[in-house]
């Protein structure tokens, strides 16, 4: 799904500016002002490797722990369709993380490193997810606004100058749209039903409509490292921007749907043609930061215990591995 | 008891289409906490095949029975004494182990039915044989091959298989098990008489067995009860979780 907060100050590992002192750098930077994409075995400064890395790995950790919040409405999915619908979304978020781990690999670090750190409680994923999801109608406003939050973020990054994720993103933009309009259809279906339904409804958007807007990150101004991650063409556009573009986009959604947002000081802006809306309660984000969202803990707990009670399965799958390995090269010698 | 075609492909669309929904939402239950990644995305991607099937045997059902139900209302407003699965699928997950034995003996027993069924004279029949028989022949691989893993991996997946294959064993009876049902459509050409099915069954379970290094029980004692409604406890809790949106709200449309 989805990657954020990697633009607070408290991120480690991030140059703070750009410092062209190599030819090589120059080079780089030339290539990346021309558009070229960077390839694997291409030269590339520490600093555009570490941000990469932390970037692609948080996103595809992301992709994973968001298995767990919709994944808990699976079994109670209210129809067959719905079920079948949430179980191929749920699949396509852990082929995303998939991929995105197998882009992180390309640029010198194991899956298996990433998934420690994860574990250890030292990567970070996108906090949205550490929000629960209460009612069926999660399931609709996550694909709704969570994914369209997701796909404003990363349209952009089907342009981003390293090649791998560049192309992950395409094909998880694509399936991401597909979420999107399914989960704008689940709501339609529930603000059109039963007053029970609708009540439904606006409970998820009242829950889900902050943390929506909070997955672009902090504001431009508390943002600590857009620059050079623009410089280098990772990031295409300050996260105000992609906030805004998504608040433009949904406000009518929501009105279509006979829903209200949860902010008293929304309203348009007739000179510029933007919504205008309320202040961020960025204390909020920065507690679920530090590990104090209401679910931060069941879904780290998930991960690990998902992770201890399979060893035996994944020894067991390395043993058989050697012990064929074993029997070929006998048969062969 | 004679029953007419219809009325038997109702019971037999409906044990077929049971058997999958429940198998599907054993395996749905993995979804996010399996041992890798890899496993997450198969375990989900078949829970959603075995979905699929079931949606279409329940309307089948729906249609044979003609009294307006269609598949959710199937799947969604019965009670546990009328699911006819077999008893084998309701059985919980456990531990991975569980999980990939039930579905290996399943997967093995749904290749030689869909097989036989893809060349029913019932168009409605063969049709969704057909289609799922593409996607069971890829389960029972990949179930197979994990039995294979486990069994043949270390002391202790190996000692966990044998404990599940000797635990579930006593559940593989019921699935040769002829009702009025079978019995009419297996008398009507339609579908195979279900006992025909075992000793193919029987030679592919052996084999994997084999290569796993496992022992294959005796056959003994088997449960049945699944197909007259009478299931285990497992089943009320399934039903209960799957159901309660549709039964808390009954007036509503998803």
């Amino acid at each position: 799904m989805y990657t954020q907060g990697l633009d607070s100050k408290a991120d480690q590992g991030a140059q703070p500016s750009p410092r062209l002192v190599t030819d090589n750098d120059i080079r780089f930077q030339e290539r990346i002002d021309a558009e070229e994409k960077i390839e694997p075995r291409d030269w590339m400064p520490d600093g555009y490797r570490r941000t990469l890395v932390r970037q692609i790995a948080q996103h595809a950790h992301s992709e994973i722990v968001g298995m767990l919040p919709e994944g808990n409405w699976i079994t109670r999915a209210p129809s067959l369709r719905r079920k079948v619908a949430l179980l191929a979304k749920v699949q396509d978020e852990g082929g995303h993380g998939l991929y995105l781990y197998s882009a992180a690999e390309t640029l010198g670090v194991s899956r298996d490193e990433l998934v420690e750190q994860l574990l250890a409680g030292k990567a970070k994923y996108s906090s949205i997810f550490n929000y629960p999801t209460l009612t069926w109608a999660d399931i609709g406003a996550i694909g709704w606004l969570v994914d369209g939050a997701a796909i404003m973020n990363q349209v952009p990054l089907c342009r981003c100058s390293y090649g791998p994720y560049a192309r992950a993103m395409i094909r998880v933009c694509r399936e991401e749209s597909f979420h999107q309009r399914q989960g704008y259809e689940l709501m339609l279906a529930l603000a059109n039903g039963t007053a029970e339904q609708k009540r439904m409804a606006q409970d998820a958007l009242n829950r889900w409509w902050w943390p929506s807007l909070m997955m672009f990150g902090p504001s431009d101004d508390q943002s600590a490292h857009s620059a050079q991650n623009m410089a280098w063409k990772i990031k295409r556009f300050s996260n105000d921007e992609l906030r805004q573009r998504f608040v433009d986009a949904t406000v009518p959604q929501a009105e279509f749907l006979g829903l209200t947002i949860p902010d008293p000081d929304l309203r348009l802006n007739a000179e510029t043609g933007h919504y205008e809306f309320g202040a961020i309660d960025w204390s909020e984000f920065n507690e679920i930061l530090k590990g104090n969202g209401p679910c931060n803990r069941e879904r780290l707990e998930a991960r690990r215990k998902a992770w201890d009670e399979g060893a035996w399965v994944r020894e067991a799958a390395t043993a058989h591995a050697a012990k064929r390995a074993q029997r070929h090269l006998k048969n062969v010698g | 008891m004679t029953i007419d075609t219809q009325q038997a492909l109702f019971g037999f669309a409906l044990r077929l289409g049971d058997t999958s929904l429940v198998l599907g939402h054993r395996l749905s239950e993995w979804c996010g906490h399996a041992p890798e990644l890899e496993e997450d995305i198969a375990l989900t991607n078949i829970a959603l095949d075995l979905v699929g099937h079931a949606r279409l045997w329940l309307s089948l059902a729906g249609e044979a029975e003609g009294q307006g139900r269609d598949e959710d209302r199937l799947a969604y407003r019965r009670d546990v004494f009328d699911y006819r699965n077999h008893l084998l699928v309701e059985q919980p997950n456990r531990d991975f182990g569980h999980t990939i034995v039930r579905q290996f003996l399943h997967d093995a027993w749904a290749v030689e039915l869909y097989e036989r069924l893809a060349t029913s004279p019932d168009a409605g029949v063969a049709g969704i044989a057909a289609k799922a028989l593409k996607e069971v022949r890829y389960h029972v691989q990949h179930s197979a091959e994990w039995v294979i893993r486990l069994g043949d991996g270390t002391a202790v997946s190996h000692a966990k298989t044998q404990e599940a294959l000797d635990r579930l064993w006593p559940y593989t009876g019921e699935m040769f098990e002829a009702d009025a049902a079978s019995s009419a459509l297996a008398a009507a050409g339609i579908a195979p008489a279900l006992a025909d099915l075992r000793a193919t069954w029987a030679a592919r379970v052996a084999d994997t067995v084999a290569e796993a290094t496992l022992t294959r029980p005796a056959d003994g004692w088997m449960h049945k009860g699944g197909l007259r409604g009478e299931h285990s406890e497992h089943l009320g809790y399934l039903l209960a979780e799957m159901q309660f949106l549709p039964r808390a709200y009954p007036d509503a449309v998803w």
